[in-house]
This record gives C-alpha cells, structure tokens and sequence, in this order.
C-alpha cells in the first residue's frame, strides 16, 4: 500500500487526479448505450483519481508541497494549483467518498429508474473534477474558476428530474450560487488583487502587508468572502441547500453534504488562513461580526429543521446548522477554532453523507420520505436505522463518534477566544441536534408501526446499505485516528 | 520595397481584387478568390504590425505627395492593431461564407456578395490605415454603403432584412453626415485635413467652431459605432443580415467605429478643453447605461442572433468606459475589449450561422437540445458564451480584468469601486441571457425530429479557429495586453501629451 | 446684431436645408420621401462646404498664365456687395510676393465672414466664429495649393492649353485671387458618396417594394408585425 502511494511523484499525482476524472468523462459519454460499462468506467475512475489524491495526501503529509501552473495569463495572474494540508484534506474526503457514493448511485439510479444517467455520471465527473480543482487550487482565481465549474456541472444534477418543483428548486440553485459568486466573490477577488497585487494563497495571508486588519477594508472584504462562497450556506444565503433537495439522493448526499458544501467551507476555511491569514482575523471586528452571524446561523437552521417533516429537508437544515461550525471556526481564528473546523470537515462529511444515504435507502425500500411516516419503520430495516443513528450521533457530537472531537475543540476554542457565549450555542445546538436527527430513529423503533403498513417493506438493498455501512464505520475510525488527523493539520496553525 | 508599402497593400489589394470578383461566375470561384485575397491582407497587416511595434509608426505618401499636403497613410501601433484584427476577421469570414450564404443570399448574388464584402473590407482597413481626416470620411462610406446592401442581401431568408437595412441606410448616412460636418468645421479653424496637422493647429484653441466641430464629429462617430442610444440600426442589421455577414459586422464594422472615434478623440483633437470632458462624461454615463439597459433587453428575446446584437450593443459600453477613463490604461483595456469582443462575436454568430444552416431556424426553440444535435457548434457556442460572460481563461475575462483594473487606477467622477461593482453586476445580466441559451442547449430535450444537415467542413474550420483563439487570448493575454497599453500610451501621447486627460 | 445675423446668411441656409432635411427623414414615413430629407440634409452639407471654400472676390482656382478673365465675375457674385470688394482690393494690394498672397488667401478663407474686417484679415477684431490662430505657420499647404495643385487641377479640367506652371510661374497668377480649391474637391468627393447612398436608398426602396407591396413605414411595420404574431403562433 504504502508502496503504491509512492509510485509517482506528488506533482504527477496533481496532473494525473485532476485529468483522470476527465478521461473517465470521455469514456461516461462515450459509452452511452452500455450501462454497464458506464458504470464501471466510472467506478475504475474514481478508483485511479482515489489513487492520485491518496499519493498526495500522503506526501503532503510527509511535507511536499506540490504545485503546478497551468496557465500565466497576465503577470500575477494565473491559473496554478499548490497543495496544502487541508486542500489535501479535502481532496481526499472528496475523492474517497465519490467512490463510495459512486457505488451507492448505481444502485439508487437503477432501483428507481431514473432517466439520462449518463448525463448524470458525466455531471459528476466534471464536479469532481471542479471539487479537486478547489481543493488544490494556488490562488484565488483558481478557486472562482472551479467554484463556478462545480456551481455549473452540478446544476443539470440537482434539476435532473426535469419537472416543475425540480426547475424551480434548480433555478433558486443556481441563482443563490452564481450570483453571489459572481456579485460578492468576484468582487472580493478584484479588491484583494488591488490591494495587495496578487491572488496567491499564501500561509499568514496577504491582506495584512497592505491593510490595517482593523480597518473597514478588511471587514467588508471578509464579509464579500464569506457570502461569496454561498456555498458555505451561511445565513440568509442558505435557501439554496433545502431547495437542492428536490435532486435525487446521491445527489443530496454526495454533493450537499460533501463536495459542493464542503467546496464552501473549506473556501473560507482557505481564504481566512492563506489570504486574511489567522493573525490578521483574530480578536478584529470583522471576524466577531461573522463569528456571530454563524452563531446565529447554527441556532435558527436547527430550530428550522426541527419543524421539518421531510427527512431530506431536515437533514439540509442540518447541514445548514453543521457548516457554519467551520465558519464559526476559521473566524475564532485560533489554533482550536481552526483545527475544529478543519476536522469538522471531514466528520461531517461522513456523518452526513450516512445520513442521506440512509434517507436514501428508506426511500428506495419503503418509499417514505416524511419522518411522520415512519413509525415503526425502523422495525422492518433494522439495518438502517442502526447506521443512521451511527451517523447521528457523529453529527451530535457523542463519542466515540468522529463528530465528537471537532465540537470539543471548537468548544475549546470558544473558550479560548473568550467568547463563552459561544460555547452556551454549541451546547445548545447539540442538544437541538438530539431532538431532530434522533426523531425519525427513535419514532422507527419505539412507535408501533401504522396498521395500514404491509408486509412487503424490507430492509433496503445491499447497495444502499454497504456503502452506508462503509461510512458509518467510517465515523468510528475516524475518531479513533483523530490524533493523526490533527497532527497532520499542524502546519496550518503553526505558529498560533 | 514591400515592406515599404505595407501601410497601403492590405487597402489596395482588396479593393482591386473587389471588381474581379464581379467577373467570376456564381460558385465557388468568388468566395475561394475572395478568401485568398483576404488572407494576403491579413498576413500583409500581421506584418505591419510586427513591423509598427518594433520600428514605430509607418508612414506611406499616396502618390508620393507628402503630408500635409497630400494623403498620407500612417499607422502606428492602435492601427496595426485594428487592421491586423479586421483583416484576420476578414480571412476567417470570407471563407466561412463560401458555404454559409447556400441559404442566406439567391444564388444570382453570390460574386456580388463576395465584391461587396471585398469592398466593405477594404473601407474598414481604409479607415484605420489613413491619416487623413477627410480619406475617414470616405472609407467609412465605402465601407457603410457595401455594408448596407451586404445586410439586404439577407433578404432571401427574412425580408425584414430589407427594411433593417433602410433604416441602417438612413442612420449611417445621417452619422456620416454630421462627421463630415465637422470635418468641414475643422478645416474652416485649421486649413488642413491631415490629421496631425490638425491637431497641431488645434491645440489650445476652444472656440465654438472647434466646439461645434467636435460636437458633430462626435455624434457622427457615436453613431457609426452604436453608442446606446444611438444603436437603433444595430439589433435588427445583426438579426436579418447573411450570419457571415454578422460575424464580420459584430467583429470589425463597430470596432472600426470606435477605433475612429479613438483616433479623432485622442489624435485629431486630443488636448483639454470643456467639450472632452463633457465626452468623457457621455461615454461614462451612457456607456453604463447602455451596458445594463441592453444587457437586460438581451435576457428577454427569442431570437439568438437579437439576444446578440443587443449584447454588442451592451459590451460596446463596456469599451466606452475605458475610453471615458482617458488614461493609457483604460485606453488600453478597451483596445484589448475591442479585439476581444471582436472573437468573441464572431464565434457567436459563426456558430449561430452553423445552426441556421443545418437546423434553419435562429430562434431559441432551435436551440433546444442542441448539444446533442450538434455537439461541436454547441460547444463552440458554450466556450464562445463563456467568454462573453468573462469567465476566467477565456478573452471576455483578461479583458473585464484589464478594464476594472484601469477602472481602480484612474481617478473617475464616480468611485472606482461602485464601478467595478456595477461592471460585474452587468456581468450577472449576461450570465442570464447566455445562461438561457446554454441551458436550452444541453439540457431541453429538442423538439421533434427535424432533418439537421451536417454543417460543412468550410464553416466548421474557421467557427473551431475564431473559438479556440477566444480561449487562446484568455489564457495567453500578455502579448495581447501589452501592445494595447503600448497602443494607448502612444495614442495619448501625440494627442493629450500628459499621458491622461484628468 | 441684426447685421451678425445677415453676414452669415449662407449659414442661415445651410441650417434651414439642415434641419428641414432632417425634419422630413424622422418625420416621414414613406421611404422615397425619407430618401429625399435625407438628400437635402445631405445637400446642406454641399453647400456648407462651398462657403468654406469660397474667398470673397476670388476666382476659381486655374492658372491663367498672368492676366485673369470673365471667370472672376461669375465666382464674385457668389458673395458680391461693396464687402467682398474691399475684401478682394485689400489683398490685391498686399499681394506682393507668393508667401504674402498665399497667407492672404488663408486669412480670407478664414475670416470671410467677419463683419468689418475688411481692411485687417490678418490681425485684430475676430469674433469668435472667426478666430485666426495665433502663430499659425505659413505653411506649405498653401503653397502647394498655388504651386503644384493648381496644375494639377488645370490638367484634369482639361485646359490643355495652358502651360504646365511650375512654382515660380505661380507667380503671374499671384495678383489673381482664388476661391480655396480644397472644399469643392472634397465636396465632390461627398457629392459622389451622397449619390451613391440615395441609389443604394432608391433600390433598397424598390426590393421593399417588391417584397412588401408598400414603400409606407406604418404599413411595413404593420405587416412586420403580423409575422411576428404568425412566428409566435406557430
């Protein structure tokens, strides 16, 4: 293993994990007319581009900073990649987990008939493609570049099933996010390049040479990055996550609790520490301003999502409430809040991604989307819920769940901070989690299944459930290697 | 001894070769003898270009009478520029029409298509090359007249082409009018047409006659180049013309325009008197202006190529507002917007021009599901869109980039910032009407099954070059850029002499 | 006032032809009509650039090989009056070497119109419609209009008979005035480009025509219109 992880250099990786999903899309819509090469094209795909990140996560890891430039435009404007321990953080969760969604897809796509798969295999590709892209993008114009592919390939995903309330919910999808992307985020790009004369992602930030971290320009450059990248939902510019919902279920769980969300987060995760820099951020207005507003945002989403009934639409509000966490973060901007954040990336994913692929696999057995009916449900698919509650108290935050560690050292970090009230929302917002992600578990066991219900719900199918399974241990290894995990983010808060 | 009359052969050989067209028969014969002459004017002007931007500007004496007293041709770097631009546009188009006009003009027309667009070419180059005030005048008709019977030649398909050719008739000439109107003013204050003798009489002198004689040259020129909201000719000239028509009026006609307007501005005029801000100020106000207005007429019509020709009209502000910063700067930006623009556009109506002739329609419904239709028109088309829009990597980035960059360093009327805020807010409009067209093009499902006729490989080559260089200019911008900036600096040199007006 | 207004009455009508050409072309909606409001505008502008061209008392421009004939009324009448004469005498007298009476010619061309600036077009009391600029080089324009144009018009004029001056024979021609030969060049030029668009107008007129039965604005719009509806329809 560790050999075939060493067999080509990092920045081979590079080129070779961000082309390998694009040879795979040729070969997707290339073999349009035999599903079952399309799908396995796609699956050798994601193997070969698991691969490639693996290569690169593990030689960061080992202190290589690959990089890459693949286009100069103009002087100091570019389009190269560098990578550096979250983006290889994130490039690994993403890649590993659309493997496993991969999987998981089929079975949902198949199971339920759905139309133009290739399409959607294509889409997928690309978004991965994008996902990567941000990941390891060298500066800012990199990131909008790929920010917008991954806004673009993800649109004709989430509107897939082409009727009314599928428009609908595409077009708010696509509105929200090209719209303040191009409005706040674009913008925000132009005024760091006038202030300080390059984009380039680098550790300790730019900002600080060229603007007083206390003065307006730098809160109103934070507040056009923070809600330039809607994609990290925080409040008011959520409404596109719940609205996404009327996509199909990998769809939700792959993108909306990994790769498109994440792609969010982690852009403010990378934008606070390589162009604002952690020094710059701490204890200055501009960053109390947001720290608040994702205080607000973890409160009101979970209060939103106890009174949903559907069960995707709660996990979104879920989801909502959970990524302002990593907002919450990057803004407290010390050694704590920025490791927190950075785990809480990858927890959630996992965890979140089991949920949705729980809903999923309810759905596809029962044919029930809505947590009122499920009483007794759990029953009849013991499996399921099981994993699901598994993912649910990752996203609560109970050991030994990977979920745990990222709230203890956000609360920690609260702390530090000197925010306490910080640390009342964070306890709060767990205790709402109980109550909303653990209605649908405990209504499936303990209530008394309707007497309408007939015999013939069983439990899901093994597509659903082996890569539901798959992630839910997941959350269980992941805490045990939460130690690594830190380690391994060290350089990103060396020196705080 | 070539290189000696370079400044002049990319004018002469169209223009000669334009009546030998005529005795062709209606085949091939024009187009592919029409595409061979322009393509020596483009390589001709390429040569220019090299040549002005290392040894500075070239001068040629028409029959050897020189300046001032006779026509003298002088090209500097913003010429050479332009020309080689025209010219390329030319040598791409021409041979795209070969095939392209099968639908759009009656077969009888064919030679005289060709002579006209020869003509019309070479009164585009004519206008760049001359530093003549008066020979401006004279090019612009040439080119103006043969434009006007190119555009009703698209009678055949729409008759509406007819009348929007009336009405381009009408406004062109009374455009042309005003600016030799002015033209005539100006010899009255200088006794001269020579664009740099003029300007070194006029220096310093703001009269009425001087005023009066800006004033028209001005709306003359603003005119020709459809600056909102005397664009009226151009929506309904762009939908009902031959599409290599379009393709090659979007890319040169409007750009010649504003290369003239740059030419008298900064070159014939050129020093500070009340009436240049008062310009600067229209081009910054009605530039915006036109950038949203237009921009958002374009979201709400059915028709492709009008979606378009209002978005000409929108991008045409984009280039007025680097104009109106009157730094080499923002001069620059819009000479890298004007060449920019200029692929771009013709890409876009190229491609358009692809899906007319295979599918026979312009309207959006034909659109629909193109990207399985057609795959590589409708890719075309996406990459074409996309660098309209400004997405990064394309030319319609690097060339916003280069404009709000300019915007951030001149000191405007308005902040630079609301600036750059409302520049990407137009921006958003124009993700919405190419984001329509894109989104009817991969993901509706087309309507019934019509017969698509395959598009012929004349019209695929060049739509495939004129989409690659859209991408080719935004990834590699620095040559591009950088001869701009050396193009405006020389501009406002001879003219405004400080090297920025405010 | 009253007399500012009456000096430039050439102007008054250049503006009347002006605006009532324009007038008809926005206002008419038959298409010949608005060809012909489009040729008057046009026309306006023919007449503008006479005016600039003509020098008060001047003859036309051909080298008459030292002594000037019946020509010189014809042109003079064009402006005629006690005005123009002392104009014409003014320079008469100081036209004494080529260098003096081109700058002569120049300054008339450029003060035609001043009111009582008969005696000084070279200097002084300029409105400013009329303003000499300062400094202005006798420049080699001028010269050359004497020195080499001239022949070169002759020749084209077809006056075969006359000797191909060279530039000191331009100096018998000097006591002769001549109306600027520039503007009406030009003006041809214009002539040629104005008819060559009212034919372009006319035929576009005729296929409009033929393709729409009407050369009525209101009523090609009318049909427009319906096509329009039939495209949505269908």
């Amino acid at each position: 293993m560790n050999a075939l992880l060493h067999m080509v250099s990092a920045e081979a990786a590079l080129v070779g994990a961000l082309i390998t999903p694009l040879i795979g899309l040729v070969f997707i819509s290339l073999l349009d007319r035999s599903p079952d090469a399309r799908e396995a094209s796609t699956l050798a795909t994601g193997l070969i581009t698991l691969l490639f990140v693996a290569t690169i996560f593990v030689a960061v890891g080992e202190g290589a900073r690959p990089s890459l430039t693949l286009f100069e435009m103009l002087p100091g404007l570019s389009v190269s990649f560098s990578v550096e321990p979250l983006g290889a953080l994130f490039g690994l969760i993403a890649s590993g987990l659309w493997l496993v969604n991969s999987v998981y897809s089929i079975g949902y796509m198949r199971g339920n008939n759905e139309k133009a798969q290739t399409r959607f295999y294509m889409s997928f590709a690309i978004a991965i493609t994008a996902a990567l892209g941000i990941a390891y993008s060298g500066n800012l114009l990199t990131f909008f570049l790929f920010y917008e592919t991954l806004t673009i390939s993800t649109f004709p995903l989430v509107s897939h099933k082409r009727d009314e309330k599928a428009r609908a919910g595409g077009r708010i999808y696509i509105g929200i996010l090209m719209g303040t992307s191009i409005g706040l985020l674009l913008p925000a790009i132009i005024c760091t390049y006038w202030l300080t004369g390059t984009t380039d992602f680098v550790l300790g930030g730019i900002i600080a040479e060229h603007v007083r971290p206390t003065s307006a320009w730098t809160a109103i450059l934070l507040c056009l990055f923070a809600y330039g990248t809607a994609k990290a939902a925080l409040m008011p510019t959520h409404p596109w996550l719940p609205n996404a919902m009327v996509a199909p279920t990998p769809v939700s769980a792959f993108l909306h609790a990994v790769a498109v969300v994440k792609a969010g987060v982690f852009g403010i995760m990378k934008i606070s520490l390589y162009t604002f820099g952690a020094q710059t951020l701490q204890g200055t207005i501009a960053s109390d301003i947001i720290l608040y507003i994702a205080a607000a945002s973890i409160l009101i989403a979970s209060a939103i999502a106890m009174t949903q009934d559907n069960l995707k639409a709660r996990l979104a509000y879920s989801t909502v409430s959970q990524l302002s966490y990593i907002t919450l973060g990057a803004m407290l901007a010390n050694r704590l809040g920025i490791i927190g954040g950075s785990t809480q990336i990858a927890a959630h994913a996992l965890g979140k991604m089991t949920l949705f692929m729980c809903a999923g696999a309810i759905y596809t057995a029962a044919h029930k989307s809505l947590v009122s009916e499920m009483r007794g449900l759990a029953r009849v698919m013991p499996y399921t819920f099981i994993a699901y509650i598994i993912g649910a108290c990752s996203i609560i935050g109970l050991p030994p769940m990977a979920g745990s560690w990222p709230k203890f050292f956000l609360m920690l970090g609260s702390v530090d901070r000197g925010e306490l009230i910080l640390l009342v929302v964070l306890i709060i917002s767990s205790l709402m989690n109980i109550v909303y992600l653990m209605a649908p578990a405990v209504r499936g066991f303990m209530d008394p299944p309707p007497e309408s219900q007939g015999t013939e719900i069983a439990e899901a199918p093994a597509f659903c459930l082996v890569p539901a399974w798959t992630t839910a241990i997941g959350t269980i290894i992941l805490f045990l290697l939460m130690g690594d995990l830190v380690r391994y983010l060290e350089p990103l808060v060396a020196g705080l | 001894m070539l290189l000696d009359d370079l400044p002049v052969l990319p004018v002469i050989v169209p223009l000669i070769a334009a009546p030998v067209c005529l005795l062709f028969p209606n085949n091939r014969v024009p187009g592919i003898f029409a595409s061979v002459v322009a393509a020596v004017s483009a390589i001709l002007a390429a040569m220019l270009l090299t040549d002005v931007a290392t040894n500075g500007p070239a001068n040629y004496d028409l029959g050897g009478w020189a300046a001032p007293l006779g026509i003298v041709y002088r090209v500097d770097i913003a010429g050479a520029l332009v020309m080689t631009l025209v010219a390329t546009m030319a040598a791409l188009t021409i041979p795209y029409a070969i095939r392209g006009i099968e639908k759009d003009i009656a077969p009888s027309q064919v030679s005289a298509f060709f002579a006209m667009f020869l003509i019309c070419f070479a009164g585009l180059i004519g206008v760049v090359a001359t530093g003549d005030a008066f020979n401006v005048f004279v090019f612009l008709e040439i080119s103006s007249l043969s434009t006007y019977t190119l555009v009703a030649m698209g009678a055949k398909r729409d008759r509406r082409a007819l009348t929007a050719a009336f009405t381009y008739l009408v406004l062109g000439t009374i455009g042309a009018t005003f600016f030799v109107i002015g033209l005539g003013l100006l010899y009255q204050v200088t006794g001269t047409l020579n664009m740099l003798d003029i300007h070194e009489r006029l220096v310093g002198q703001d009269n009425r006659v001087v005023r009066a004689a800006f004033a028209f040259i001005f709306t003359g020129l603003a005119l020709k180049l459809a600056m909102f909201p005397l664009h009226q000719w151009l929506p309904n000239a762009y939908t009902f013309a031959p599409s290599a028509v379009t393709a090659f009026l979007a890319s040169t006609a409007t750009k010649v325009a504003i290369y003239a307007m740059l030419r008298f501005l900064f070159t014939v005029f050129g020093f500070q008197f009340g009436f240049m801000d008062v310009a600067f100020g229209m081009f910054l106000l009605l530039g915006m202006v036109g950038m949203f207005v237009a921009s958002l007429i374009a979201v709400f019509r059915d028709d492709v190529k009008t979606v378009f020709a209002y978005s000409s009209v929108a991008q045409i502000g984009y280039m007025l507002l680097g104009i109106s910063f009157a730094t080499p700067e923002g001069v620059g930006a819009a000479l890298v917007y004007v060449v920019n623009h200029a692929v771009t556009k013709a890409a876009l109506f190229m491609a358009i021009g692809a899906v007319v002739y295979s599918i026979g329609s312009q309207k959006m419904p034909a659109f629909r599901g193109l990207a399985k239709r057609m795959p590589v028109t409708a890719g075309a088309l996406i990459v074409s869109g996309l660098a309209l829009v400004g997405v990064p990597m394309t030319a319609g980035f690097i060339s916003k980039w280069v404009l709000i960059r300019a915007a951030f360093e001149a000191t405007l009327p308005i902040p630079s910032l609301f600036l750059v805020l409302f520049i990407v807010s137009t921006t958003l409009l124009a993700v919405g009407y190419v984001g329509r067209l894109v989104w009817e093009m991969t993901l509706q499902e087309p309507e019934g099954q019509i017969e698509v006729k395959p598009v012929p490989l004349a019209m695929m080559v060049p739509m495939l070059i004129v989409a690659f260089l859209t991408f080719y200019l935004g990834v590699n911008a620095d040559g591009l850029v950088s001869l701009s900036e050396a193009a405006a600096r020389e501009l406002l040199n001879t003219g405004l002499g400080t090297g920025g007006a405010n | 006032m009253f007399e500012f207004i009456l000096e430039r009455y050439n102007y008054w009508i250049v503006i009347a032809l002006m605006m009532t050409g324009l007038y008809i072309v926005f206002s008419r909606g038959n298409l010949v009509k608005t060809l012909i409001g489009l040729n008057l505008f046009q026309t306006s502008v023919f007449i503008f650039y006479i005016t600039v061209g003509k020098v008060v008392g001047g003859t036309a421009p051909i080298l008459l090989g030292g002594h000037s004939d019946g020509d010189h009324d014809d042109h003079g009448s064009d402006h005629g009056g006690a005005h123009g004469e002392s104009h014409g005498e003014t320079h008469h007298d100081a036209a004494l070497s080529a260098d003096d009476a081109v700058a002569a010619v120049h300054g008339d061309l450029v003060n035609e119109l001043s009111p009582g600036a008969g005696s000084s077009s070279h200097d002084g009391d300029h409105t400013s419609l009329h303003h000499e600029p300062e400094g202005l080089p006798t420049n080699s324009l001028y010269t050359g209009t004497s020195e080499e144009h001239v022949p070169d018009l002759i020749t084209r004029a077809g006056s075969a008979d006359v000797p191909h001056a060279d530039g000191h024979g331009a100096d018998a021609a000097l006591d002769q005035l001549y109306s600027n030969p520039l503007p009406h060049v030009l003006i041809l030029t214009a002539i040629v480009v104005g008819v060559a668009t009212t034919a372009v107008g006319l035929s576009l007129a005729v296929r409009i025509r033929e393709a729409y039965g009407t050369v009525e604005e209101d009523d090609i719009e009318a049909i427009d219109n319906k096509t329009l509806l039939a495209e949505v329809v269908a």
